[in-house]
């Protein structure tokens, strides 16, 4: 008697060594994709996306790579989401997180194939995770009792950070302009507050860092184009047709003179609006939503700055920096709290015209004006920034640091691989693969620089057999030299969040020893 | 199907579309169904114990969940076979009532399945198979009862309580942590139990999950937290002793559900109706500073002149709150939920000590934290976790242990885990089958032999060999006649479960017996499928 099919058509099941097998080749495949890509010298891809337009992106950013893949492989899919969330919880070392989740599969399948159990693999790789963590929490750098010295080490992890990306021609310019940026936080995480604007032309050496706030918009016609000591309404509200809200009013009428009374009772009533808002003594008034040319020319006889169309964040963010509400009602202008700030002027960045926020109220936030010959770069070039920012920002409240340039894995695989030799049982072959699975990083990180990296590795291994050594890999002279001197630092968050959620994932990918694949929905034809 | 008669006046069958039905009658419909039966079995075989394997389902729209929580597979699997579904229904049933041991319940019933093609090979007819399978478990059921041991706490000791917890979640993959999230568990369950009555309200706790972080950052909140941030972004983030409005209608213009028109003609009616939209916006507002709340939270959304005015008056403000949510809220916080502003007094609000916003990793996530709520029983649990999948199987592993701490705040009895109980009462069958005359006998001999499958599936899981240790735990139970001994599937180095502290629940585990002999009755009963063969 044949069993029936349980599942469904077009759904499939695999099992035991095939499930394992399947989903390691997935997270060892999606591994590869983006092992060049790691390390200062590492290359970039190209995505070309399938919707309209084809447009193409150029990045070497694990995350952005990733996030653009179509993958069918579900434990593949598990790796593009631990990447994601690394992205999202520190910003930084997506590509790290990736590599090292799919070293430790690749090791483990090796294990696999020598007839040892996932379960011990796992227990294994859960000592060793630990061990390894406690070995870089014995060498942290703490430096947040000396200012000096701590600005000194953000920028040198700033500095790590751009280096592996398309600034690291001006990483210096680059990483002072972070963190000077991040420093104005004041310790939020808030990365809101930084506005990058993005403008082609010119180089990536002529971007700079303003301290006040750039608004991309340009001023109506007719309007001052500076003021002084500005007083700004931030408003959220209708400054086309105020309709009524009330649900079913419509309007009705029976002849033309109505129409035109109500056309004058609506226009009147933009009038007292605008009156309303100009009770509030301000000279700049800034709307969310757009302004029509009436008010407008309201707005420029009173000669107050009216600025139309300014986007959610950019309200929110003006909010913020100014000091203002953000205002919807206009009824008692007296308590309502202005925004304020020296200087408003236009400027103009290449070839466009920008309002710019000067001597505003808090100086938590500042904009970034990037410049570059094209698009790409500017988008690639915004990506890294950003991620020198994220992990800036959570190193200032997390301030321990560590040496970068395989140094942390060279000392966490020395530890681990101590402890294999301690450990009894099967065991410690998970924890000696472990150990592998660490040092490939550096490996790749040397390999991708077109460096020795078998001669370099070695060398490496040799110099941490001693206390305290500081060596890494310096890939721009391609030699093993202290990382101290060299001043390559990297946050500890980072490689703590790498290392765990690598080993969370390789764990969860290697306890699965069956793969059901439902029947994908069908799409219903709307031919 | 309908019944017709030919014109002799004999009876005959007719099939709708009969050339494409298969139809499977007598002891191949039997043979059939338990070979699917045991199909589903034998998937889950192998995610039982703490050394259990994980499945990796992909779901209809590629999304990957990791489990090995038997009901969630089951769930997921998309089976099309109908007694396959059964199955499903089982686990999920064991799921409903107890929480935990759905995947026990499908290996058992699968284990009954076997032996009963077994018995159908010797000839006995299926129902004295059904019916010598609920003798049996009667008899095992009741030796259970006799073999459990009470056990004692209290709200100030609950270890016993969070040892049973750890039980559950050593078969996770959260095992790593399994200390601090049994402990969770059982301090949630305690907080909102009702030790009077015996009753928990597992609706009061909370499972909230957010992406980010590790595992150990898990924390259990006495109080709210919702997954939404502040109307307005210029609202005070931190409100001490917070007075809660909590609301089901809009700030927005009124919307009758009769349909109307307001049919605007003259420029005074335009005047008027424009002062009244004002007003009702200043009203609503109004309003709720009246009665004194200082944070309003509201199902619904708001109008931008509304939110500004909220912004403007100082009364922060929550939109968009799910209903279950709110309900939640209040029930914590002592408020009742308000359908109308005209409806809104001050005994209505509900009080908080704190509430505050707190934000999340780099992206601008934000969650509100209402905490030491008037009325402290409502709590959740917010997990942490490296990714997606990660977050959703502890959110199941937590769900497990806290019906287990409910179980035993329930009922205090427990039995031995890691096949104990099982071995226990397969040897009690065993006894009790010489004492029945007739062929039941044999059925209550293969249940007997079904019971050892379990014990089995942990050895074989834990990498011990099956039959061995079986044997030797069997023996050894027998030899002092004390039922604690159990597989040893952690590698401790002893048999005595007591030892090891593995616990669970009696009703989990009779319940476990008598939904796994139900289903199999059920099973055993069908001579007759009639299915489309093709389509």
């Amino acid at each position: 008697m044949p069993i029936d099919k349980i599942f469904k058509d077009d759904a499939s099941e695999e099992k035991g060594e095939r499930a394992r097998m399947a989903s390691c080749i997935g997270a060892m495949a999606i591994g590869d994709l983006v092992k060049t890509t790691l390390g200062p010298k590492g290359m970039d891809k190209i995505l070309q996306s399938t919707g309209r337009g084809h447009a193409v992106t150029v990045t070497n950013d694990g995350a952005t790579i990733l996030k653009s893949l179509h993958i069918d492989n579900p434990a593949a899919k598990v790796l593009v989401d631990i990447s994601k969330v690394q992205d999202d919880e520190v910003g930084d070392g997506t590509t790290s997180v990736v590599v090292l989740a799919s070293e430790l599969l690749r090791e483990a399948e090796k294990l696999l194939a020598s007839k040892i159990h996932p379960m011990t693999i796992i227990a294994g790789y859960r000592m060793a995770a630990e061990c390894a963590r406690d070995a870089i929490l014995k060498r942290v750098i703490d430096n947040k009792e000396d200012p000096e010295k701590f600005k000194s080490d953000l920028t040198k992890i700033a500095m790590t950070t751009l280096c592996s990306k398309i600034l690291s021609q001006d990483k210096e310019h680059f990483a002072e302009m972070a963190v000077d940026a991040v420093f104005r936080l004041k310790g939020s995480t808030n990365l809101e507050a930084i506005q990058i604007i993005k403008k082609p032309g010119g180089s990536l050496r002529d971007s700079f860092l303003d301290e006040g706030f750039i608004l991309d918009k340009k001023i109506g016609i007719g309007q001052p184009k500076r003021i002084e000591n500005a007083k700004i309404l931030v408003a959220n509200t209708a400054m086309d047709t105020d309709k009524v809200k009330i649900y079913g009013a419509r309007v009705r009428v029976d002849s033309m003179t109505k129409v035109a009374e109500i056309e004058g009772a609506e226009k009147e009533k933009m009038k007292d609006k605008v009156k309303k808002i100009l009770a509030h003594g301000i000279n700049c008034f800034v709307n969310r939503q757009l302004i029509y040319n009436f008010p407008e020319e309201l707005f420029a006889d009173a000669g107050v700055l009216a600025i139309e169309h300014a986007d959610f964040e950019g309200i929110e963010r003006l909010g913020l920096v100014t000091g203002g509400e953000i205002a919807s009602t206009f009824d008692n202008p007296e308590s309502v709290k202005l925004g304020h700030c020296k200087l408003i002027e236009e400027i103009m960045i290449g070839e466009d015209k920008l309002i710019h926020f000067s001597g505003v109220e808090m100086g938590q936030a500042c904009s970034i004006v990037l410049r570059g010959a094209s698009h790409h770069v500017l988008d690639e070039a915004e990506r890294s920034l950003h991620d020198a920012l994220c992990v800036l920002s959570q190193t200032v409240n997390d301030s321990r640091v560590l040496l970068g340039g395989g140094w942390p894995e060279m000392v966490m695989a020395k530890e681990v691989d101590e402890l294999a030799r301690k450990t009894a049982g099967k065991k410690s072959h998970a924890i000696e693969a472990f150990s592998r699975a660490l040092v490939a990083i550096p490996t790749t990180i040397a390999d991708n620089a077109g460096l020795d990296s078998a001669e370099l590795v070695a060398q490496l291994r040799a110099e941490h057999h001693s206390e305290g050594c500081n060596s890494g890999i310096d890939v721009i002279t391609g030699a093993v030299g202290s990382m101290e001197e060299r001043g390559i630092y990297e946050a500890f968050k980072v490689k703590q969040a790498v290392l765990l959620s690598a080993t969370e994932a390789a764990e969860m990918i290697l306890r699965v020893d069956e793969i059901i694949t439902c029947a994908p929905r069908r799409r219903e034809d709307r031919m | 199907m309908a019944l017709a008669f030919d014109e002799f006046g004999r009876p005959f069958i007719i099939l709708r579309e009969q050339d494409q039905k298969t139809r499977l009658r007598g002891i191949d419909a039997q043979k059939a169904n338990i070979a699917a039966g045991k199909a589903v079995a034998r998937i889950l075989r192998s995610s039982l114990g703490p050394k259990g394997m994980d499945k990796m389902l992909q779901g209809p729209d590629g999304d990957v969940t990791i489990t090995n929580d038997g009901a969630t597979i089951l769930e997921q699997m998309d089976v099309d076979n109908q007694i396959a579904k059964l199955m499903v229904e089982l686990s999920r049933s064991q799921d409903y009532e107890i929480g935990d041991g759905t995947t026990g319940v499908v290996v058992l019933a699968g284990a009954l399945l076997e032996q009963a093609e077994r018995q159908l090979d010797r000839g006995i007819h299926p129902i004295r198979i059904a019916e010598g399978y609920e003798m049996a478990s009667r008899v095992a059921v009741e030796h259970l009862e006799r073999i459990a041991q009470k056990f004692e706490f209290d709200a100030d000791n609950f270890e016993p309580l969070v040892q049973t917890c750890m039980t559950t979640l050593s078969s996770k993959i959260v095992n790593r942590c399994k200390r601090s999230l049994a402990e969770i568990a059982v301090k949630a369950v305690i907080a909102v139990a009702d030790l009077e009555r015996r009753d928990v309200n597992l609706d009061l706790i909370k499972v909230e999950g957010k992406v980010g972080g590790k595992l150990e950052d898990t924390e259990l909140i006495y109080g709210i937290l919702v997954d939404k941030d502040m109307s307005h972004p210029q609202m005070p983030k931190h409100i001490a002793d917070a007075h809660i409005a909590i609301l089901t209608c809009p700030f927005e213009p009124p919307k009758p559900k009769t349909k109307h028109k307001v049919d605007i003609d003259t420029v005074e009616k335009f005047e008027t109706l424009r002062k009244q939209e004002q007003t009702y916006f200043d009203e609503m507002v109004q309003k709720c500073k009246d009665v004194g709340a200082t944070l309003v939270i509201c199902q619904w959304g708001f109008d931008d002149e509304a939110n500004h005015l909220l912004m403007h008056r100082n009364l922060p403000a929550v939109r968009w709150v799910g209903g279950v949510e709110l309900e939640l809220i209040a029930i914590a916080t002592g408020g009742r939920i308000v359908p109308r502003f005209q409806e809104l007094t001050p005994e209505k609000l509900g009080k908080a000590g704190v509430v505050r916003e707190k934000s999340f990793g780099t992206t601008k996530e934000r969650m509100l934290y209402i905490e030491h709520c008037a009325n402290s029983k409502a709590v959740t649990v917010f997990i942490r976790g490296g990714n997606k999948m990660m977050i959703e199987e502890t959110k199941r592993s937590i769900h497990d242990a806290l019906c287990v701490a409910r179980n035993l705040i329930r009922n205090k009895s427990i039995v031995y885990g890691g096949g104990a109980a099982e071995i226990a009462c397969s040897l009690a069958v065993e006894a009790a089958a010489d004492k029945y005359p007739g062929v039941e006998q044999y059925a209550i001999r293969a249940f007997a032999e079904a019971l050892d499958s379990v014990p089995m599936a942990l050895a074989e899981n834990s990498g011990l060999q099956p039959i061995e240790t079986l044997s030797a735990v069997k023996s050894q139970q027998i030899k002092e006649n004390i039922p604690f001994y159990g597989i040893d599937c952690n590698d401790v180095g002893t048999n005595d479960m007591r030892e090891q502290n593995v616990f669970e629940t009696l009703i989990g585990k009779q319940q476990q017996i008598l939904l796994a002999t139900q289903v199999v009755k059920m099973i055993l009963k069908i001579d007759d499928v009639i299915s489309n063969s093709e389509y």
